[in-house]
């Protein structure tokens, strides 16, 4: 596995892509750290961004680079390693890649730009975009992995995006108004919690739209995700969103004809 | 035994590629297996090579079951049909890369030097012509030096030149005891370098055995009138005559 | 009346040492005049209690109190005293009851510690009450646990200054307010600290009254509460992480000015409420993180004015019953929420403010924005309508319903607008 990863670290890194990609993050976080008079307003464009961002670009890379490798995954397979090693090491190598990426772009800025006062916002920030990528590169390569056809793969790829971005929020909203007559708080936590662009947001806006958190429900949800059960189930729900693909690609890797 | 099928079958989707196959390949032997587009040639190398998980069967790799372990594929090399490889790599470093994908050092120099592409180890793969393609796919298969070699169509793109050089090697390879698997659509090649033919159509073993002894059953002088012959008789027509599928559990009898 | 009150107390907020100078002539005019004698208590005095000085007191004496613990409670003053307390000498009321009640004018109390008034559910114990007295002064002294800290009532032209409150309180129920006045009038509260009381200060039917560079913190319920008090100002104050932030109700003509309101949060938490109030001014205030900055409800005709909000929920919430108030040259700097009403036309205007998310531009240079700007988001009524809904801020799909909102709005008040946004805030 570490061949293949460190491979494909290294591939991509150096691509125009991962360049463009470390360099859109710079640019942005510099511009907004440095421009902007008040630093949360900032860390709230910076954290549309990243919510916006990571997700589609860890999905449309992914995409485009494990349909580019599926090209020699034969070549590779027939060596003496493991599928499972494989895949992990195409998974690991591309969110790594990203990872590093998001690291950089925003790291620096925010070391150069950042106040001292920000360093939670910004912590959260990145922590987010950085669970966000181990997430959605995972998506990508089950997607590619289950569609031969790119073009399918792709459009999967961006519909996926628009579920979680905008799609399941507005069906949340929905129902919430149709329910409105229930106790929704719990309903709420868990859509939330279900959804980890929803999480991540939310755990950025604890950080940041603290006050408005703090009325009778808003207090409830900073309390529970303020709470040890918060935390665990938060990190659970994370981590079900990494893993749950992770472990349906292998197995399918490990079926899958090539 | 170098490698032992065992009723494999293979389906994609509704179609039917591999149905019930029984083979046995032994060291120091040349195979070719010919056979039409689509008559399951490749699907048969890649399920040795575990590319393709087949739906039944067995497939034993020096004793091993190839279902268990993938060290088996330690004792074998492969060059694939049509040679993708990642395109922003050097000729060198892709070596290099499938050495350590390998964990295995290997020695390259000399395959290097026989199909000469000295000059392009600085080049970028997607820069290379077809056959120097092919010949990078042939040094990446031959540098590990292993007991069995699965080649599809491995002349393909090469000059004529090289095309001996090659020819040349395998024969060496099979004198060093080896066993080489190969497909071509080249029956000439097939005619002058096999010991043994697998001869598939739809999916199933029409033939196992020498060239020559084809020849001697289709009562033809060459080995493509031979194919022919065979071809003729149709799909229908071989369901009906199951005797021409002799020799399918392997041996010359 | 008031004025003469202004002049007494001084008007400037910053000029203490002309306070002090006054405070020393009138000290002295009072020694001169009153020729009274000594009294010393202590533990091994001849005089070993506040209660044995006061049956040998003569009007005008100044009885000194050295260091030492004296547990007695229900001790009344009733004549002109000046009662000094040396460096570590307490009053302690041994949780019996109220410690010390003034019934005569022109009473000084300095120095002193008092403690331990204990808990009534029927009576509003306190460190030191006043029942219609003038002209007392409580300077300086410290209140630990004693329920109400000073409660004056009826009283007139008394001055509370530079005490140190602390009344341990954690519930509304068990609790007594810090400084507490009753029908009094031009009253001056300044410089106290006021820590864990249900109200840090509390006016009832209060007239004329300043109340000044006050920190008013961690009270269970409000840092400061008027009610039916007319013509009071308060200046320079600190409120800070009260249960429920200040509030001013039924009062008219206040002024708030230059006052801070921080951290004032929870289910029901304001910074400021207002409630059935009239022809008040707030200028110049800080409001910093508070859950909801100011909360209108019937308050017409304030002048709220070079303001600055920053890290509120929301800024500025006004019922419909809010009319004719005036909310301009404020600062509203990374609120969740800037503006909310849920009158659908607008009876208050709110021009020339800074909005920290305002998007439009400015190309004739002249510091207000070219477009208006509504401060008032459609977010704001999704989440009145149905509160778990907060859980969507900031996401994409609340964005994408703002943008067409704005575009053509048909829930948010059009009316509700700010015709020239400021390009920078006010305030740097």
């Amino acid at each position: 596995m570490g061949s293949i990863f460190k491979y494909c670290l290294f591939d991509l890194m150096r691509s125009k892509w991962a360049i463009t990609y470390t360099l859109f993050y710079f640019v942005s976080c510099s511009a907004l750290l440095y421009f902007s008079n008040s630093p949360s307003n900032a860390v709230a464009s910076l954290m549309n961004i990243v919510l916006f961002i990571t997700p589609l670009v860890s999905l449309l890379l992914g995409i485009i680079y494990f349909y580019q490798n599926r090209d020699f995954a034969e070549l590779l397979l027939s060596q003496p390693i493991k599928r499972n090693a494989y895949f992990l090491g195409n998974y690991l190598g591309l969110s790594t890649s990203l990872v590093l990426s998001l690291l950089v772009g925003f790291g620096i800025p925010c070391i150069v730009f950042g106040t001292y006062e920000l360093i939670e916002e910004l912590g959260v920030l990145i922590l987010s975009g950085v669970m966000l990528t181990l997430v959605f590169s995972g998506m990508a390569l089950l997607l590619t992995l289950y569609n031969e056809n790119r073009i399918k793969g792709f459009g999967y790829a961006i519909l996926a995006w628009l579920f979680f971005a905008v799609i399941y929020d507005g069906l949340f909203l929905v129902a919430l108004f149709w329910f409105n007559d229930y106790p929704l708080e719990k309903f709420a936590l868990a859509a939330t919690i279900l959804n980890p662009m929803d999480l991540s947001r939310v755990m950025i806006l604890l950080q940041l739209d603290l006050s408005a958190l703090l009325g009778f429900t808003g207090a409830s949800f900073r309390h529970f995700f303020g709470s040890y059960t918060g935390f665990f189930v938060s990190l659970g729900s994370i981590m079900l969103w990494i893993f749950v693909p992770l472990w349906a690609l292998l197995k399918k890797g490990n079926s899958k004809d090539f | 035994m170098a490698i032992t099928i065992e009723n494999i079958q293979k389906r994609f989707g509704k179609q039917e590629v591999l149905r019930g196959i029984h083979l046995n390949f032994k060291e120091g032997t040349i195979y070719s297996i010919l056979g039409p587009n689509g008559s399951g040639k490749t699907t048969l190398m890649k399920s040795i090579l575990g590319l393709v998980r087949p739906d039944n069967g067995v497939i034993k790799v020096f004793e091993n079951d190839t279902n268990f372990d993938h060290e088996y594929r330690r004792k074998i090399s492969y060059v694939p049909q049509i040679a993708r490889f990642p395109e922003n790599l050097k000729v060198h470093e892709l070596i290099d890369l499938v050495q350590k994908v390998r964990q295995e050092k290997a020695d390259p120099t000399y395959y290097i030097q026989l199909f000469d592409i000295e000059s392009y180890l600085q080049h970028q793969l997607k820069n290379l012509s077809g056959g120097t393609r092919q010949k990078v796919n042939l040094v990446l298969a031959f540098m590990f030096k292993t007991d069995i070699l699965i080649l599809d169509e491995p002349t393909s793109g090469l000059d004529p030149i090289n095309v001996l050089r090659l020819k040349s090697e395998m024969k060496k390879m099979k004198a060093d005891g080896k066993c080489i698997i190969l497909t071509t659509h080249i029956l000439q090649l097939a005619e002058e370098i096999s010991d043994e033919l697998v001869f598939l159509l739809e999916g199933q073993i029409k033939y196992f055995g020498t060239p020559a002894k084809l020849n001697e059953q289709t009562q033809m002088d060459t080995l493509e009138k031979s194919i022919a012959a065979l071809l003729e008789v149709g799909p229908e027509g071989i369901k009906k005559t199951p005797n021409l599928n002799i020799n399918s559990k392997g041996t010359h009898g | 009346m008031k004025k003469a009150a202004k002049f007494f107390h001084g008007t400037k907020p910053l000029n203490l040492s002309r306070m002090k100078f006054l405070a020393v002539v009138f000290c002295s005019i009072v020694a001169l005049f009153a020729h009274g004698a000594n009294i010393e208590v202590c533990p091994s005095c001849e005089i070993k209690s506040l209660r044995d000085a006061l049956k040998v007191s003569q009007p005008f004496d100044v009885i000194n109190i050295k260091s030492g613990v004296y547990i007695d409670h229900a001790i009344e003053l009733t004549m002109p005293l000046t009662l000094i307390g040396e460096k570590g000498s307490v009053l302690d009321g041994g949780d019996q009851g109220e410690i010390l009640t003034l019934h005569a004018d022109s009473i000084i109390i300095k120095g002193l510690t008092f403690r331990n008034v204990g808990l009534s559910y029927t009576k509003d114990w306190a460190g030191i009450s006043s029942d219609r007295v003038k002209g007392c002064r409580i300077e300086n002294n410290t209140f630990e646990k004693t329920f109400f800290g000073i409660y004056l009532r009826k009283s007139e032209d008394c001055v509370v200054s530079g005490n140190y409150m602390d009344g341990e309180a954690e519930q509304e129920m068990t609790s007594g307010n810090g400084i507490h006045f009753w029908y009094c009038k031009n009253m001056l509260v300044e410089n106290n600290q006021v820590l864990r009381h249900r109200d840090g200060i509390y006016f009832e039917f209060v007239k004329h009254s300043i109340v000044k560079n006050n920190l008013s913190k961690n009270n269970v319920r409000y840092g400061l509460h008027f009610m039916f008090s007319d013509n009071d100002d308060y200046l320079n104050n600190t409120f800070e992480d009260n249960g429920s932030g200040v509030a001013v109700m039924y009062s008219n003509f206040i002024k708030m000015n230059n006052n801070r309101f921080i951290e004032n949060w929870g289910p029901s938490s304001y910074g400021l409420l207002l409630k059935e109030i009239k022809d008040g001014e707030i200028k110049g205030n800080e409001f910093y993180r508070n859950t909801t900055a100011v909360f209108g409800e019937g308050a017409m005709r304030m002048d709220i004015s070079e303001n600055v909000f920053t890290y509120n929920g929301w800024a500025i919430k006004l019922l419909s019953s809010c009319m004719e108030n005036t909310v301009t040259h404020n600062d509203f700097i990374s609120n969740s929420f800037s503006v909310f009403t849920n009158a659908s036309r607008s009876y208050n205007s709110f021009d020339e403010n800074f909005w920290s998310e305002y998007s439009g531009y400015d190309l004739d240079k002249d510091g207000i924005g070219d477009i208006p700007h509504l401060p008032v988001s459609l977010f704001t009524f999704i989440v009145e309508k149905c509160e778990p809904a907060l859980l969507l801020m900031r996401s994409n799909f609340i964005g994408l319903l703002e943008i067409a909102e704005k575009a053509a709005p048909a829930i948010t008040p059009e009316a509700l607008v700010d015709n020239k946004p400021r390009m920078k805030p006010l305030w740097q």
